[in-house]
């Protein structure tokens, strides 16, 4: 698909990455008791991840490849 | 008075045979082995006629043409310049440089001196 | 403060706000002048995905698992990630042929079909009407609990209350009226509802703020913060549980990826999504912010749901309190009315919006490609006649808002209570998830056809309906339970919540299996059965080649035919009035520098499609297509011709690549060609130095030897010992001479290849002590002392014995003609190494620059060309012993500091004794 240029691939990359973040295995590394400032283990990792994707995504974006 | 001849050239071998040309035909005859030497030789020796080799290790003897004819208590100072080139470029850039002559390198003895008189003209 | 009439006046005094944030946003519009034009508020329009269940029921799901509610919103964002592709291609087609709406878009892929387009329009209403009555459940439900207040009742089963007292019934009145003033005043020829966009963006600031203010409240002000609140939740054994949902069984896992899939999926076809991400866009460029601003709003709003939920089972315990209402009861049991209101208000923003877009979104569908192709068809009802249609085409719009919301407001009375509110809308998001194949793979596929999107969407939707909504019917008692348990007529294969044995599947996920491989397998395996037709490959091939056309806003033209200007012109007019089509006219024959194109008697076919295209903005492309074909004399085009203005069209492309790469080749070339160009002037250069160099050291020693022939010649009474030395300089200076001259050939051989190598297994001991005999002399005369260090024994090396010679030679001389008489000291060092022999000659002399370590391997030149005076020697010899070193794969270098000597040092492979067998 010539459609894919290079910010097409990198946010592909990430949606990858997104699917592997919020899947068995790693929600199982993550799935403890515990708490992390007070959050439950696995909420603040959610969180913590979703977040960091989305920075992602807009750092791709915003930056000029 | 006798001719005062600064020889400026860093090979020893064609220096001791310059030497003895000129010392023969009786010059006073200095040596300098670079260009910096060479100025400094022209300034307090203050020869009539200067022998200018080409290849010199530091100041090149172009250079030190161009320093004597900036130098305007310097213009009656002939320089003959000596070099190994031989095409005609060099010999003009020489000539422009306000060389009075240019010789190359392997020399005829004659020639040589031949040259050396025409520059400097007997005293009356 | 929470009476009933002050709840009342603030929910109408909330619409009427919205109504006037849309009103001036139409104005705005109309005036050229759009308030809507920025990816800020594109993005808060994609909030709309948040509605009364993302309010209220995520907070449900989260008190029953934790985390179950985040695919719903993760997904989202992962598919928003490619976005950039497939979003973009969507925005593109969607403007080039003005769809109108997802059944539009999936209708005119497949070739502008009327069919396909009333079955995505069908199947759409019926799937979100589900999820439209579960607005009016939350409206309703929560307008109920707050009127209760000070008390907390949950709302009592409501299929008892009549009818003119359900405050859901006047609800869905309501909204319907709102939508028919928001999206109905007019029509617009590119279906944009530009106030209907700007209220949605106001609404879904509203319901953020709403929910954030009641999470932080519940966080710090009921409790101390998340760290108190979950903490005390960990004490709770039950609770504790849910801190870590996905304990035991992997199966679990199952359910979550399907979810996320299925919000993915969802994300995209929605009907209201896809109205507010493509239909109402106005700038392409708006979705690069939207791509990371969406999600960010997504999980702004869930940020406090985990907090909201375990606050409110703490605080509600033993399930006296449905967790649906936690975000109002919560500040309702702390006597926080104002916060309880604001709570409300917000509850009824997202589920107003919800259902103000997807109303419109469906109405529009349901007019442009179910009712309006049937009635262009019924020729009883002469519509061709007609002057003005576009007053029907509103009256149909309005009448389906009406409609849908009142069906919406039955199937909730009807089968409201069966499920809690997030199972309801899931099962709305299944069923868009069936456009996915046939609409994602008319994007990328050029061999999808209209009867695979056919087979597929009707296969997808038959086990959709069989595993989702008959199970649904059948808890609210309207089929026999029986069907559930034991499969229809006692096929247990059958079973709508286990196929196929396939059980132990939460009924989502199971129908997700399904369904999606029903779909993909009908959709694919048809497709392949029969090639597309002629209008199908035209069409697929505009969409999927979208993003590597220029953007040019046509296609190639394929209407190949007549049509007489005024019947076309009469055509347009009268769906979009005479004033809207006089002004496409004019900007036609603006853009192809015409006269008045309605002057000439035949309309050329680019004008043809121009009409089509307005038309489409109206009508949607199939029912365009029909009306102008009516008008049109068309000459039809087979599917060869079709076929070979495609194989033109992508030649072209083709050709123009590949002029392009040639272009990129030829300027590639160019640049080597200058390249190579530059290095041959430079070797040239380097040659024409070479050479001048050579002559000059040539000339050098000749000149004193003529000199002083002749002066021997000239002066014969020369002193004996004056003769002497001069003979003595001749004889040196022929000598030197002769010596460059061998150099030189040397250097000339060892370049150009040329070179006789005798190769031969040598001592490199034995080289070394040979050649300190044969230097002997040399360090008498210079007074240096010479230390040798060579092993016993070593093995051997092959070479070229002379050339190694030559070599150590070089090293020894270089290295005594540099010390100081008297203090030289010299030594020599022999080392075995891995592989190599390795020889260093080390002198006291007087050491290299190290700017000139680098230099002195070069042809002619020397070290210490300013400092000691002009050293003897050619300035060759350290170039030709490198060379030599080098061809037989050894390495030469030297290492020194000024001062404080030089050692040389150089390698040689050993001998393998294969090698010389």
């Amino acid at each position: 698909m010539g459609e894919f240029d290079v910010r097409g691939q990198r946010l592909a990359a990430l949606c990858l990455l997104g699917l592997l973040l919020f899947n068995y295995p790693l929600l199982a590394v993550f799935n403890v008791q515990g708490a992390l400032f007070g959050v439950p283990v696995l909420y603040a990792y959610f969180f913590l991840a979703w977040a960091l994707l989305i920075a992602l995504m807009a750092l791709v974006i915003e930056r000029r490849g | 008075m006798s001719r005062k001849v600064l020889i400026a050239e860093d090979e020893p071998n064609i220096v001791a045979s310059l030497e003895f040309l000129l010392r023969q035909s009786n010059y006073d005859v200095r040596v300098a082995r670079d260009g910096e030497e060479a100025l400094r030789l022209v300034a307090s020796f203050a020869p009539h006629l200067v022998l200018l080799d080409v290849m010199m290790p530091g100041k090149s003897g172009f250079e030190v043409c161009r320093h004597i004819r900036g130098n305007p208590a310097w213009r009656n100072v002939k320089v003959m310049m000596l070099s190994a080139k031989g095409r005609d470029i060099d010999v003009n850039q020489g000539l422009a440089l306000g060389a009075d002559a240019y010789v190359t390198k392997p020399f005829s003895t004659k020639a040589l001196l031949a040259t050396v008189r025409e520059l400097l003209p007997e005293d009356a | 403060m929470l009476q009933g009439w002050v709840i009342v006046l603030t929910s109408f005094a909330y619409l009427g706000l919205l109504f006037a944030v849309a009103y001036y946003a139409d104005r705005r519009a109309d005036a050229g002048r759009s308030v809507i034009d920025s990816p800020y508020i594109y993005s808060l329009s994609l909030a709309v995905y948040a509605t009364a269940w993302t309010f209220y029921g995520s907070v449900g799901r989260a008190a029953v698992d934790g985390v179950g509610f985040l695919p719903i919103y993760i997904g989202p964002t992962l598919m928003i990630a490619l976005w950039w592709v497939v979003m973009r291609k969507i925005l593109r087609i969607s403007k080039q042929h003005r769809i109108t709406s997802l059944a539009d878009f999936i209708a005119s892929r497949y070739g502008k079909s009327a069919l396909l387009g009333g079955v995505v329009t069908v199947i759409a209403v019926i799937g979100i009407l589900p999820y439209i009555s579960l607005q009016l459940k939350a409206v309703s439900n929560s307008f109920t609990i707050v009127l209760q207040y000070p008390e907390i009742v949950m709302p009592a089963k409501l299929g008892a209350v009549p009818l003119l007292q359900d405050t859901a019934f006047w609800v869905a009145l309501i909204l319907a009226a709102f939508t028919i003033l928001f999206g109905t005043r007019h029509l617009d020829a590119a279906e944009h509802h530009e106030g209907m966009v700007a209220a949605i963006a106001f609404e879904s600031l509203v319901k953020l703020v709403a929910f954030i203010a009641v999470g932080a409240w519940v966080s710090w002000g009921i409790y101390n913060g998340w760290g108190d609140l979950f903490a005390r939740s960990a004490a709770e054994p039950k609770l504790a549980a849910m801190l870590t949902p996905f304990d035991g069984v992997a199966g679990s896992y199952s359910g979550w990826v399907w979810l996320t899939i299925l919000s993915m999926l969802a994300i995209m076809f929605l009907p209201r999504q896809f109205q507010v991400t493509v239909i109402e866009n106005k700038d392409e460029k708006h979705l690069n912010k939207a791509i990371w601003l969406f999600p960010l709003y997504m999980l702004a709003i869930n940020l406090f749901v985990l907090p909201i939920a375990f606050g409110g089972l703490l605080h509600f315990p033993e399930g006296g309190v449905d967790a649906d209402t936690f975000v109002l009861t919560l500040p309702m049991a702390e006597k926080q009315e104002l916060l309880a209101l604001a709570v409300f208000i917000g509850g009824l923003s997202a589920a107003t919006g919800m259902v103000i877009v997807e109303t419109i979104a469906l109405s529009t569908m349901i007019c442009n490609d179910l009712v309006m192709p049937v009635l262009l068809r019924l020729r009883a009802l002469r519509l061709n006649e007609q002057p003005d249609l576009s007053g029907l085409l509103l009256g149909i719009r309005r009448g389906a808002i009406v409609f849908l919301l009142l069906l919406g407001y039955l199937y909730f009375r009807l089968a409201g209570e069966a499920y809690a509110l997030v199972s309801i809308g899931l099962i709305s998001f299944a069923a868009v998830a069936q456009f996915a194949p046939a609409a994602l793979g008319g994007i990328f596929w050029m061999g999808g056809t209209r009867l695979g999107a056919l087979a597929g969407l009707g296969a997808g939707f038959a086990v959709w309906f069989y595993t989702l909504l008959l199970p649904a019917f059948a808890r609210s008692g309207w089929l026999p339970l029986g069907l559930l348990e034991n499969g229809p007529f006692g096929i247990e294969l059958l079973k709508p919540l286990a196929l196929f044995g396939v059980g132990g599947l939460d009924n989502i996920t199971h129908a997700m299996i399904w369904s999606m491989t029903a779909n993909i397998g009908a959709y694919v395996g048809v497709s392949l059965l029969r090639a597309p037709g002629a209008e199908e490959t035209r069409q697929a091939s505009l969409f999927v080649d979208v993003l590597r056309r220029p953007a040019e806003p046509g296609g190639p033209r394929f209407w190949r035919g007549t049509a007489p200007t005024p019947e076309l012109f009469n055509l347009l007019a009268r769906f979009v009035g005479l004033a809207n089509a006089a002004e496409a006219f004019a900007d036609y024959a603006r853009r192809h520098g015409q006269e008045k194109p309605e002057a000439h008697p035949e309309a050329d076919a680019e004008l043809v499609h121009h009409v089509e295209t307005q038309l489409a903005g109206v009508i949607g492309a199939a029912s365009a297509h029909i009306m102008v074909a009516s008008v049109v004399k068309e000459e039809a085009l087979s599917l060869e011709e079709v076929r070979a203005m495609l194989d033109e069209a992508s030649q072209i492309i083709v050709y123009s690549h590949r002029l392009e790469q040639k272009s990129q080749e030829l300027e590639r070339a160019t640049q080597e060609l200058r390249a190579a160009n530059e290095r041959l002037t430079e070797l040239d250069r380097l040659k024409d130095d070479f050479v001048s160099t050579v002559s000059h050291e040539l000339r050098t020693p000749l000149t004193s030897i003529r000199a002083f022939s002749e002066i021997l010649h000239d002066n014969p009474e020369l002193a004996v010992a004056e003769r002497t030395r001069f003979l003595n300089i001749v004889i040196k200076e022929t000598e030197r001479l002769t010596r460059l001259i061998n150099q030189i050939l040397d250097v000339s051989k060892l370049e150009s290849g040329r070179a006789e190598w005798h190769e031969s297994l040598i001592d490199l001991r034995e080289v070394i002590e040979d050649t300190i005999a044969a230097t002997s002399q040399l360090f008498k005369e210079r007074d240096a002392r010479l230390v040798r260090r060579l092993p016993a024994e070593v093995p051997k090396v092959v070479a070229d014995l002379d050339r190694i010679v030559q070599v150590v030679l070089n090293l020894l001389s270089n290295a005594v003609k540099f010390v100081e008489p008297g203090r030289g000291l010299v030594e020599v060092t022999l080392t075995e190494e891995r592989g190599f022999l390795r020889v260093d000659v080390r002198d006291n002399g007087p050491g290299i620059h190290p700017a000139d370590q680098d230099v002195i391997f070069d042809k002619f030149r020397q070290a210490g060309d300013t400092l000691t005076g002009k050293p003897q020697g050619s300035g060759l010899g350290l170039h030709i012993s490198r060379r030599i070193v080098e061809h037989y794969g050894g390495r030469m270098w030297v290492s020194s500091r000024a001062g404080e000597g030089a050692c040389f040092s150089f390698t040689l492979p050993l001998a393998r004794e294969a090698a010389l067998a």
